[in-house]
């Protein structure tokens, strides 16, 4: 007789994560206003967008996995060039359509890899997933016949977005596109973590031995988190390249992992938002940065790294403790719940 | 939303068409913006700052005026990653509305960016890239540096002529790369020499031991070189380690290998070695001696090709700006640049109406001591080369 009385506690509790804070609409408000208020910014908005859905990406896997890469542009490589294939050869011509295909090719390929990251512990991690993405790299410059090598994949058309849209030069179209296509993967982002599946994560990533011991398949869950945030950052790539109408080797850089981890340390990590604010913040410092001093940009990116990182992520989020305690006031669920 | 959509599409569209029907405003405008695209951090900034620095010299020699019209840099730095070109191409024909596009540093970046310039119908005027191929992608595209297979001309020439008759090539894995190892076996098997081997390494962090160990077991009298400008002193430096020159192969290439900004790090191994290019600090012109003084002034560095390229490219903006009377359109400034023969630095050039690329000589260089400077003097002349 127990088991429906624990259910309702277990769903509600669930519901209760997954309900939206006020503070969130006011978020993607804000987000999908920006099409409006800054019409000269399409590009670097852009940017963010792609630099946003990628973190979100290795935030599935860092934030609520616990699976540490620094290999994670293997996947954002892929699914970019696939996306650039599908459109050169005329494979699949309508955008949309070829960024699911891309993404499932970067999942398949999450997939396969995810087997190497179950085993050891961290620092194993990074070792094996900075070495796939190596591996990615040198196959994408070894076969240039497919991929065009080191000069990149040139001659790639893009179709309208639906038939209707066309990548237009000041990249209206390319942004709303790219910040709906965020905006729904978010949804599914927050759906996943609010399921039981994604709790199971979290437990996982906080002890996995007694994971296992309460009888969570630990391996089975750690390779589908894999497969979906390898997918995720497939789709990143593929806009990338689709609203680029271009595929390069620097996708599967290094420093794009790299780069990646520093926008979730700036933004935290395991609320999904933090993905999202860290790529604001970092691109438009780097993109500020680099326009004052075309030369000497790094210096000062450096600096602010390392400030940032001493006053330390607790102190960053804590800026926004007013904003959330006037959340709270504002939400309205409170008192319905209070009154009932 | 969809509705939404259409409605800002159309406002947009709405304003494109009006931008483009009123190019009246464009003429009246008493501003020239140039947005200077270059790879200033990374491994390839130092030709990224040759060429601002050649680009600032000439603003510097010239004033900042060309036909009335006050000429406005608008400096970027791409790291040498081409989908940032390409953003920041868009982004400054978009928000800052500069009616020509400068720099690219190499092919990717260049290529990148050519649809861009296809469909605003802006100049882009390549001061550093040298594939072939570049000016076909886009009809807005004029060169002011050099093209692979016209650099290659003077020492395949040279080569058979005198006694190197059986060579290896060694060339970097990427578009430049193979484009002068196919223009180089082309003409020197014309002049009566032998390949007996073609080498291609890595473009990024390259090793160069196990292809010099290939290069010795083939004995050929010479080998033939190309790397991007940088790798060419580590190339050097282990071909002397492995000592390869004491064997009786003879290095040649082309001249990025000896490029003037680095060749004095390089050191006197380099002494003796034989290339050919467009372009030596050693140009024996009052122009250059000029422009050698006040290079090294204003940019505490020698200039090598990569800032001639800049300052050229500048040259030829300010003339066709002078000869369209100050209309900055870029139909007009194209047809403008096309035909246009000066005298550079590195002698005379002219941009080849047909290709929209550099006609210049190409000189044969041998390294040597002046004055306790390493220079590449040049001793043979091929006049007036085109991209054949």
């Amino acid at each position: 007789m127990k088991t429906p009385l624990t259910n309702s506690v277990v769903s509600r509790a669930l519901a209760a994560r997954a309900h939206w804070h006020p503070l969130e609409i006011l978020f993607w408000v804000a987000a999908f206003s920006s099409i409006w208020l800054f019409p000269g910014k399409y590009l670097i908005l852009t940017e963010i967008a792609l630099l946003a859905l990628f973190a979100l990406s290795l935030d599935l896997i860092l934030g609520y996995a616990g699976i540490v890469s620094l290999g994670h542009a293997a996947f954002f490589g892929v699914g970019a060039y696939a996306a650039a294939l599908l459109a050169k050869h005329e494979l699949v011509n309508e955008p949309v359509l070829a960024l699911i295909v891309s993404g499932l090719a970067a999942s398949a390929v999450g997939f396969v890899t995810s087997f190497l990251v179950l085993r050891g512990t961290d620092l194993t991690r990074i070792m094996v997933t900075l070495g796939v993405a190596f591996v990615f790299r040198e196959l994408a410059n070894q076969n240039g016949w497919l991929t065009g090598g080191a000069d990149g994949l040139q001659g790639v058309t893009m179709q309208p977005i639906l038939g209707l849209f066309r990548f237009d030069m000041f990249g209206h179209n390319g942004y709303v596109y790219c910040l709906t296509v965020l905006f729904v993967m978010f949804l599914l982002a927050r759906r996943i973590v609010n399921s039981p599946f994604g709790l199971s994560l979290l437990s996982i990533k906080n002890n996995p031995l007694r994971a296992s011991a309460i009888g969570i398949n630990v391996n089975f869950r750690l390779v589908a988190i894999y497969t979906i945030a390898a997918g995720y950052a497939g789709v990143a790539g593929a806009l990338l390249a689709q609203t680029q109408a271009f595929a390069s080797l620097a996708y599967f850089d290094f420093d794009r992992s790299a780069d990646l981890l520093l926008v979730l340390i700036i933004g935290g990590t395991g609320y999904l938002y933090g993905g999202l604010i860290g790529a604001f913040v970092f691109k438009f410092m780097h993109d500020y940065l680099s326009v004052l001093t075309p030369q000497y940009w790094p210096f000062w990116i450096g600096l602010l790294l390392v400030v940032i990182v001493m006053i330390g992520r607790e102190r960053i989020t804590s800026w926004t403790l007013p904003f959330r305690k006037l959340g709270g006031r504002l939400d309205w669920r409170r008192y319905r719940k209070d009154g009932a | 939303m969809t509705a939404k959509l259409r409605v800002t599409w159309l406002r947009f569209a709405t304003a494109a068409l009006a931008l483009m029907v009123s190019g009246a405003p464009v003429y009246a405008q008493e501003t020239v913006k140039v947005g200077l695209i270059l790879p200033l951090t990374g491994p390839f900034a130092p030709t990224g700052r040759q060429i601002e620095g050649g680009v600032r010299l000439y603003m510097q020699q010239h004033g900042d005026k060309a036909a009335g019209k006050k000429i406005e840099l608008i400096v970027r730095d791409d790291g040498n990653v081409a989908d940032a070109t390409k953003r920041i191409a868009q982004e400054l024909i978009v928000n800052e509305k500069v009616s020509v596009l400068a720099g690219f540093g190499l092919t990717p970046l260049a290529l990148a960016t050519a649809p861009l310039s296809a469909e605003a119908k802006i100049p882009q005027i390549i001061m550093g890239a040298a594939t072939a191929i570049i000016p076909d992608r886009s009809p807005y595209i004029v060169r002011t540096s050099m093209v692979t297979n016209q650099i290659t001309v003077g020492i395949a020439d040279w080569a058979p002529k005198s006694g190197l008759k059986r060579v290896v090539t060694l060339v970097s894995d990427f578009a430049p790369g193979i484009d002068i190892e196919k223009a180089f076996s082309e003409r020197f098997k014309a002049s009566g020499g032998e390949i007996i081997e073609q080498l291609r390494v890595p473009l990024a962090n390259p090793d160069f031991a196990p292809f010099l160990q290939r290069v010795r077991d083939a004995k050929p009298e010479g080998l033939f070189v190309f790397v991007p400008a940088g790798v060419g002193s580590i190339f050097m430096k282990q071909f002397v380690e492995r000592g390869l020159d004491k064997s009786g192969i003879k290095l040649i290439g082309t001249g990025d290998m000896t490029d003037d900004d680095i060749l004095n790090n390089i050191g006197d191994v380099a002494l003796g070695l034989i290339t050919s290019h467009h372009y030596s600090a050693a140009h024996p012109s009052a122009l250059n001696k000029t422009f050698v003084a006040d290079f090294k002034k204003t940019n505490k560095m020698r200039p090598n090709f990569m800032g001639v390229g800049g300052y050229d490219g500048m040259a030829l903006l300010y003339k066709a700006l002078e000869k369209t009377k100050g209309n900055a359109n870029g139909d007009a400034l194209v047809a403008a640049m096309k035909g246009m023969s000066w005298e550079s630095p590195r002698g005379p050039i002219s941009i080849d109406p047909a290709t929209r690329d550099i006609v210049q000589n190409i000189y044969v260089r041998k390294v040597e001591k002046k004055d306790g400077e390493l220079y590449n003097v040049e001793f043979q002349t091929f006049n007036a080369v085109k991209k054949p």
